[in-house]
């Protein structure tokens, strides 16, 4: 007996020893996270108005704004998604239902995990040798998009084939045995059961994209921009450049700036989050289970 | 016990039937033949080769890797197997329902209703789901709800849910691969009556391991062991005075 309370009081205190350093693991993060809203937020509240959201960049900090950057944002991520949606979707469903398994298939697989780690400047140097200088598409809004597509397709296709895996095999089984076709089975019950996961992977990597600077700098998109692009051909700026521009100048009033930027960069990824949100229980409200 | 009244013509029938699974055999040189408007059981100790056997007769071993088949499967006739042959269309007229319910996640109206819709079925929809659901037993009960989920039923009725989805596309056989495993017995009683009423327009053919259901349900029974059949015959035979000593020692419990 005594033996026995012995060891259960040190395998209790073992217990505890590792709840308390898990849960410090979690507050380095959040606390981190806080830290860095609050210094952002203290920095460039004050310079956060209306005027800096529809002004151009400018030499003088009082009359500088994102108009630029932001509309460049905004359309670099609408053709983004254009790009990589259908092909990352269309890619993982041929992957994960129509391919057979065979050396082929390896060997996509292994190479699309691969990409997935692959650092965005490489893309970035992809982008430039064929969508810039060999496709002539030079430093538009295209390429920057069409860059972009290449970074995030890999993580892409692997959310959702992980959401497509996730559909029950008995769903395609019953499907199949009333007679349904290949398509007719992904179209009617394997796409709408994995829709939601395929969402969340799919904002995910388009929130990636959002914050990617290297690749732009790379393509040599533009760093002071005073016109908004009124199509995928013209050049753009966009909000990281944006930032990158104003936080590597000297006068405090440009760090200021770049706070009031990242706010505004953070606020448009939470609205994609909350987008995806919304779809994603909309669409789990049309399924019955 | 069921008398077989007759012996019907047959509808479908194998001939020296082998199916591999890369290197196992998992049935092996069958050769039997299912009568019409009759309940067939397919008995024998797990892993003897009852549901690839099943799945033989409505092309669903394709979806297995590594499946392959040898010898002929004939429908009136007609080889499964044969080149010209669309699996799509054999499956439209060889309904299935399997070993664990398993609804779609949509409501009730649409599981029954899918099937139909997407084979071409025009006319009335509504008419077509409400005979479907009376036949499989469960109109009563459901005719208020059928835009409630399928999934929020219980496990039987799920399952003669599942029933009424393959009976929607009218077809002439119903396999079933031990229907009852995964329910209470209050609803397999009301499966194994739902059967006889079943088997007045269609031919069934159902896997078990529960002996006493096979017993109970069917006109005719084979006995499978390690891939082979052992025994084809009408049941009451199977189970009373079965040719085979392996067989007897299967139904009088020695083994299996």
């Amino acid at each position: 007996m005594g033996i026995v309370s012995h060891n259960l009081v040190r395998r209790r205190q073992l217990g505890s020893l590792f709840r308390v350093l898990f849960l410090a693991a979690t507050l380095v993060g959040v606390v981190l996270l806080a830290l860095l809203l609050v210094e952002v937020l203290r920095h460039g509240l004050g310079w956060l108005n209306l005027q800096f959201l529809t002004s151009y960049p400018s030499r003088f900090p009082q009359q500088a704004g994102i108009k630029a950057a932001l509309w460049g944002t905004i359309w670099l991520i609408a053709l983004t998604a254009v790009f990589s949606i259908p092909i990352g979707i269309g890619a993982a469903i041929y992957l994960e239902e129509y391919a057979r398994r065979g050396w082929l298939s390896t060997v996509i697989e292994i190479n699309i995990s691969n990409l997935a780690g692959t650092p965005s400047i490489v893309y970035g140097i992809l982008g430039l040798a064929i969508f810039v200088r060999w496709l002539g598409l030079g430093r538009s809004l295209l390429a920057g998009a069409l860059t972009m597509s290449l970074l995030i397709l890999p993580v892409t296709i692997l959310a959702a084939r992980e959401a497509l895996r996730a559909v029950p095999a008995s769903i395609r089984l019953a499907s199949f045995a009333l007679g349904a076709t290949q398509w007719q089975t992904v179209r009617h019950h394997v796409l709408p059961a994995a829709l939601p996961g395929i969402l969340t992977g799919v904002i995910l990597s388009l929130s990636r994209a959002i914050g990617e600077t290297a690749p732009l700098v790379m393509l040599g998109a533009l760093m002071y921009v005073a016109f908004t692009p009124r199509g995928p051909m013209d050049p753009f700026s966009a909000l990281p450049l944006q930032i990158f521009n104003w936080s590597s100048r000297p006068q405090a009033e440009f760090f200021g700036l770049a706070a009031a930027a990242i706010i505004v960069l953070l606020a448009v990824l939470l609205t994609m989050n909350a987008a995806a949100i919304l779809i994603r229980y909309r669409s789990q409200k049309k399924l019955r289970w | 016990m069921n008398h077989p009244d007759r012996k019907g013509a047959s509808i479908l029938e194998t001939q020296r039937l082998t199916i591999r699974y890369e290197t196992t055999e998992a049935v092996q040189d069958v050769s039997l033949a299912i009568p019409e408007h009759q309940i067939t059981a397919i008995i024998g100790p797990s892993g003897c080769g009852k549901s690839t056997l099943l799945r033989a007769f409505n092309r669903m071993n394709d979806f297995i890797p590594g499946a392959a088949t040898q010898g002929r499967v004939l429908y009136r006739g007609e080889d499964l197997y044969a080149r010209e042959v669309d699996p799509v269309e054999v499956r439209r007229r060889i309904g299935m329902v399997f070993q664990k319910p398993n609804p779609f996640p949509r409501s009730i109206f649409k599981n029954v209703s899918w099937g139909p819709a997407i084979n071409g079925v025009r006319g009335n929809l509504r008419e077509l789901v409400e005979t479907a659901l009376r036949k499989a037993a469960l109109w009563e009960e459901v005719k208020d709800k059928l835009n409630q989920s399928g999934l929020a039923l219980s496990g039987g009725q799920q399952q003669r849910l599942c029933i009424a989805r393959a009976i929607a596309l009218e077809p002439e056989i119903i396999l079933m691969d031990e229907p009852c495993s995964a329910l209470d017995p209050a609803s397999t009683a009301r499966i194994e009556d739902l059967l006889f009423e079943l088997k007045q327009r269609y031919t069934i053919v159902i896997v078990t391991h529960n002996m006493q259901q096979a017993a109970r349900v069917s006109d005719w029974t084979a006995f499978l062991s390690r891939g082979r059949m052992v025994e084809f015959g009408p049941t009451q035979d199977i189970f009373t005075r079965p040719k085979k000593r392996e067989t007897e020692d299967y139904v009088t419990g020695k083994f299996g």
